[in-house]
């Protein structure tokens, strides 16, 4: 058992946790953040994906032990004040959901896409999400919707 | 103006924001107070005999609450037809195949559960076993059910017509082999479930289920309960596809486990049991023997096949039915022999997949018509005119086609191409030489709106209408992802004149919920549609006669929109949808808004030995053409270009038609190009992610363009019919027709892998046929 301090959505925890402990793991079972989905656990999928100190990183393949002093964000922090993050409201109106399991990790990597490069081009979305699995929409809509949100934002 | 407030329009789904915030609740997210957690033991061997089990290391584990082996199911076994019910829950006497569940454990932690299942010791024999469908099938092959000779899970011979006097007749016929191979339905959310059993008899089951009534039925058997003792409930399923039908060795063991320990016990499965040991779409070995006239006509053809089953029948039987019946569509085709064997093997069991046993057979059936195109000089959009069923054709296995649009789906999807002209620039561009080959091909479907089976075909939507101005629906039926949610809602706020916010749909609870027999074969829109249009539509008429009284006019000039109750034709005499439901309720008879509605069937039903008969209420007609490059260097296959046309019947909301063609395109790209479960000796080669090969957003093409054509079916609701799956029959054709426009190869054996492409690129250079020899 380790003691670590880090920060979720804007919100500090100190846990003590296993060494071999996922950082998935905590947030799902310890935290209660479900939306963090564990589609693999072994780091092929995307639906597990967060964003850490501004990169995307995929939970279930990352130790929570290594999440001293880290700022995490997950689906669940996005909304602010009960207003849809952007790409959250471009995904919910460009029909970019369908089941919705790779739903959080795709916004998630969007989201750190966004914030490093917040006019990507198409190329840019495919490559930033092409460690997001998704069996239902075929990634058209996804595409679209991440463009737009980065319209959105820029606006 | 439309004359529609929401249907046609591009709105958000009804579930959409509670998935986009991480909110949605899928079965793995759930926990019940007091509650195990479960793991399955599997099989290491492909077939052999269990000697002993012996559990009493595991049970003394520190943390293990229970053990459980097949015996503890007491013989019951389950499958589609009475005669077809072959798989027990654990298998109690023998394996047939890698990944078969053996033994299950419940323990206070999931990681106890992994160790204690690692200490239960199995002693096997094994037995010689058998993995290619077409051995398995001689004499003398090993027996994996004991009492099936020649290990035939399950067989279909239909005959229509004279196939031999139509072949007599025939100016042209061809002969060719087809291989449509193992592919996976590819959700992202691996089974999980919660079971909580009380005594006497009382199960309470949450799990990720496409057709929730299929363990409602399962479990009242398996547990010997009656039917209203079994409460299912339903999360929101992360995708199925054909996957999630069943009920599992994992929910089965929930129960049981339950029963033992008595508390509730969740188990997840991680994608290796899926990728391993998960059910998968029919392999299937096609040979087509097909007579046409000088001008393209089709006569007859005659088709065999053979498809891999795997270790357990499970609804196998419907997959080689609907393989053979659907040979009668698209085109008009007066003569058909069918002879399918559905042959026992080694291997996971395969199952329904998003167009169920039709993509195979279509995959065949339209890439041959594309070679007898070729050899009589027929251009193949000419030749698809010529044979494309018509408005109130009857097939020659009396199958009615009522609204049929495949005829304008063939012109709209090629002259959104210029055909002719695309097809000419690419030939030139070819002859220039290069790297990259350039073609473009299509092909069409023919599908089933709303399956109809025998047995549980019962299903029926509940309406309530709250004081407030809003409503419930009740429905059976099940979103898996595709939407069908919001099409009940659309249709529910549309007859009453409100807006989706105010409408909600529940999810199944089968306590409250009717029952309805499940989401497959493209029912939901075409069966619960229907069903809650009658509903809804009693609810409008109670409101209606309120309304009559309180704005003083007769009941049939009430309307419902923009949510207010109006009197046609007089603006003056209007009031708010919610005032008027708070009336009714208030100062009314002490009536309450509450409608129901059940779907009638109204027309004959299949007939399972001939062949013969409608498996639907409609049916839906597409085409779909494709443009690719392949890489002469590198042997890849790239899609450019999909454009979709399709026979919907009516659109009630394009970002859920196209996101249902997108995923189709998905769905067949991966199995034209990519996707395989690989297998040797029973074992599955790749089961992760990556190596099987799931297409990424990268490999996606540029441009996916969807057509919709409106034909209005006379049964359909508001004249809807399917778009979630027939737009997956004709990808792959569509895609390997492309590939022979472009190298003048049919690939016949799937999937186009960049190393059958090389080599079949070479043998051609050396003058070898123009068709790769079926399986490499
Ligand atoms: S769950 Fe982490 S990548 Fe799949
Ligand atoms: S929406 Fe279902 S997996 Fe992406």
């Amino acid at each position: 058992m380790t003691n670590i301090n880090f920060v979720v959505n804007g919100i500090r925890h100190q846990l003590a946790v296993k060494d071999n402990e996922t950082l998935l793991d905590v947030l799902r079972d310890r935290l209660g953040l479900t939306g963090a989905k564990k589609g693999c656990d072994i780091g092929e999928c995307g639906t597990c994906t967060v964003v850490v100190d501004g990169e995307p990183i995929l939970s279930c393949i990352t130790l929570a032990v290594e999440m001293e002093g880290k700022r995490i964000t997950t689906i669940e922090g996005l909304a602010q004040n009960g207003e849809l993050h952007p790409l959250q409201k471009a995904f919910h109106e460009h029909g970019a959901v369908q089941c919705g399991f790779c739903t959080p990790g795709m916004i998630m990597s969007g989201k750190a896409l966004l914030d490093k490069n917040p006019k990507p081009t198409e190329q840019e979305v495919r490559r930033a999400i092409s460690g997001n699995s998704c069996r239902c929409t075929g990634y058209d809509k996804p595409v679209k919707a991440i463009l737009a949100a980065a319209e959105a934002e820029i606006q | 103006m439309s004359e529609f407030a929401i249907l046609g329009k591009p709105t958000p789904r009804v579930d959409g924001i509670p998935k986009v915030t991480g909110k949605a609740q899928y079965a793995a997210d759930l926990s019940v107070a007091g509650m195990l957690y479960g793991e399955v033991l599997r099989s290491p061997y492909p077939h052999a005999r269990i000697l002993s089990i012996d559990t009493s290391r595991a049970e003394r584990l520190p943390g293990v609450r229970g053990v459980i082996t097949g015996k503890d199911f007491n013989g019951f076994r389950h499958g589609f037809m009475a005669h077809t019910r072959d798989e027990s829950p654990l298998a109690p006497d023998k394996v047939r195949f890698i990944g078969d569940e053996v033994a299950a454990v419940a323990a206070i932690d999931p990681d106890i559960a992994h160790e204690a299942v690692e200490l239960i010791r199995v002693e096997y024999e094994q037995l010689p076993a058998v993995f290619d469908p077409e051995e398995a099938m001689q004499e003398g092959a090993p027996a994996i059910h004991d009492h099936v000779q020649r290990n035939i899970s399950a067989e279909m011979h239909f005959n229509f017509g004279d196939v031999e006097a139509a072949f007599a007749r025939a100016d042209h016929v061809r002969e060719d082999r087809f291989y449509s191979q193992s592919v996976l339905h590819g959700f992202l959310e691996p089974h999980a479930c919660i079971a909580q059993y009380e005594e006497p008899g009382k199960i309470t089951f949450w799990g990720s289920k496409q057709s929730p009534y299929f363990p409602y039925r399962n479990l009242a058997s398996a547990f010997k309960v009656p039917l209203s003792n079994v409460r299912v409930i339903q999360p929101v399923v992360g995708g199925g596809f054909g996957g999630k039908n069943d009920t599992f060795a994992l929910d089965y063991a929930a129960v049981m486990l339950s029963k033992k320990t008595g508390h509730p016990v969740k188990f997840v499965y991680d994608i290796e049991d899926v990728l391993m040991a998960g059910r998968r779409r029919h392999p299937m070995i096609i040979y087509m023997k097909t007579g046409v006239k000088k001008d393209g006509t089709l006569l007859a053809t005659e088709c065999r096949v053979i498809a891999d089953g795997g270790a357990y029948t499970a609804v196998g039987p419907m997959t080689i039915y609907l393989a053979g019946a659907f040979l009668t569509l698209p085109y008009k085709l007066p003569n058909l022999k069918y002879d399918a064997w559905r042959v026992y093997t080694n291997k996971p069991v395969s199952v329904a997949q998003r167009g169920h046993g039709v993509p195979q057979t279509r995959f065949a059936a339209d890439c041959q018509l594309d070679l007898i195109a070729k050899d009589l000089g027929l251009d193949p959009v000419e030749i698809r005119l010529k044979n494309a069923i018509e408005p109130g054709h009857v097939t020659v296995n009396k199958i009615h086609i009522s609204s049929c649009g495949l005829k304008e789906t063939i012109n709209r999807s090629t002259e959104f191409v210029n055909w002719k002209e695309r097809k000419q620039e690419l030939a030139k561009e070819r002859e220039k030489g290069g790297r990259y080959l350039r073609g473009i091909g299509l092909a069409c479907n023919g599908f089933m709106s709303g399956a109809r089976l025998h047995g549980h075909t019962a299903c029926a939507v509940v309406v309530k209408v709250h004081e407030d101005g809003t409503v419930s629906v009740l429905p059976g039926a099940t979103d898996s992802g595709q939407g069908a949610e919001t099409v009940l809602a659309t249709m529910a706020a549309e007859v009453l004149g409100i807006t989706l916010e105010d409408v909600h749909v529940s999810r199944v609870d089968s306590f409250l919920t009717p029952v309805d027999p499940g989401s497959y074969g493209s029912r939901v829109t075409s069966t619960a549609g229907p069903a809650l249009l009658i509903a809804v539509g009693k609810c409008r008429t109670q409101l209606a006669e309120v309304a009559a009284k309180l704005l003083d006019a007769p009941v049939a000039e009430i309307e419902f929109r923009e949510r207010k109750a109006f009197v046609k034709g007089d603006p003056t005499k209007q009031m708010p949808f919610g005032k008027l439901c708070r009336l009714a309720y208030q100062y009314g008879s002490g009536q309450v808004i509450i409608g129901e509605g059940y779907f009638g069937q109204n027309v004959a039903l299949p007939n399972w030995d001939t062949g013969e008969g409608d498996v639907a209420n409609a049916y839906t007609f597409g085409t779909q053409v494709a443009e690719v490059e392949v890489d002469r260097e590198t042997g890849q296959v790239k899609l450019k270009k999909m454009i979709v046309a399709h026979d919907l019947g009516k659109m009630f909301n394009p970002l859920i038609v196209e996101g249902q063609h997108d995923g189709s395109i998905y769905g067949g790209m991966g199995q034209a190009l990519y996707e395989e479960c690989l297998n040797e000796d029973g074992l599955t080669l790749n089961p992760s992610i990556l190596d099987y090969k799931m297409p990424t957003a990268l490999d996606m093409p540029g441009v996916m363009e969807s057509i919709n054509i409106e034909t209005n079916d006379p049964l359909g609701p508001f004249g809807a019919k399917e778009s979630a799956e027939g737009t997956q029959v004709s990808t792959v054709p569509a895609i390997v027709n492309a590939i022979y426009d472009a190298t003048g190869i049919m690939f016949t054996d799937l999937p186009i892998t960049p190393e059958k492409v090389l080599r079949a690129l070479e043998q051609k250079e050396q003058g070898g046929g123009p068709i790769v020899p079926a399986s490499i």
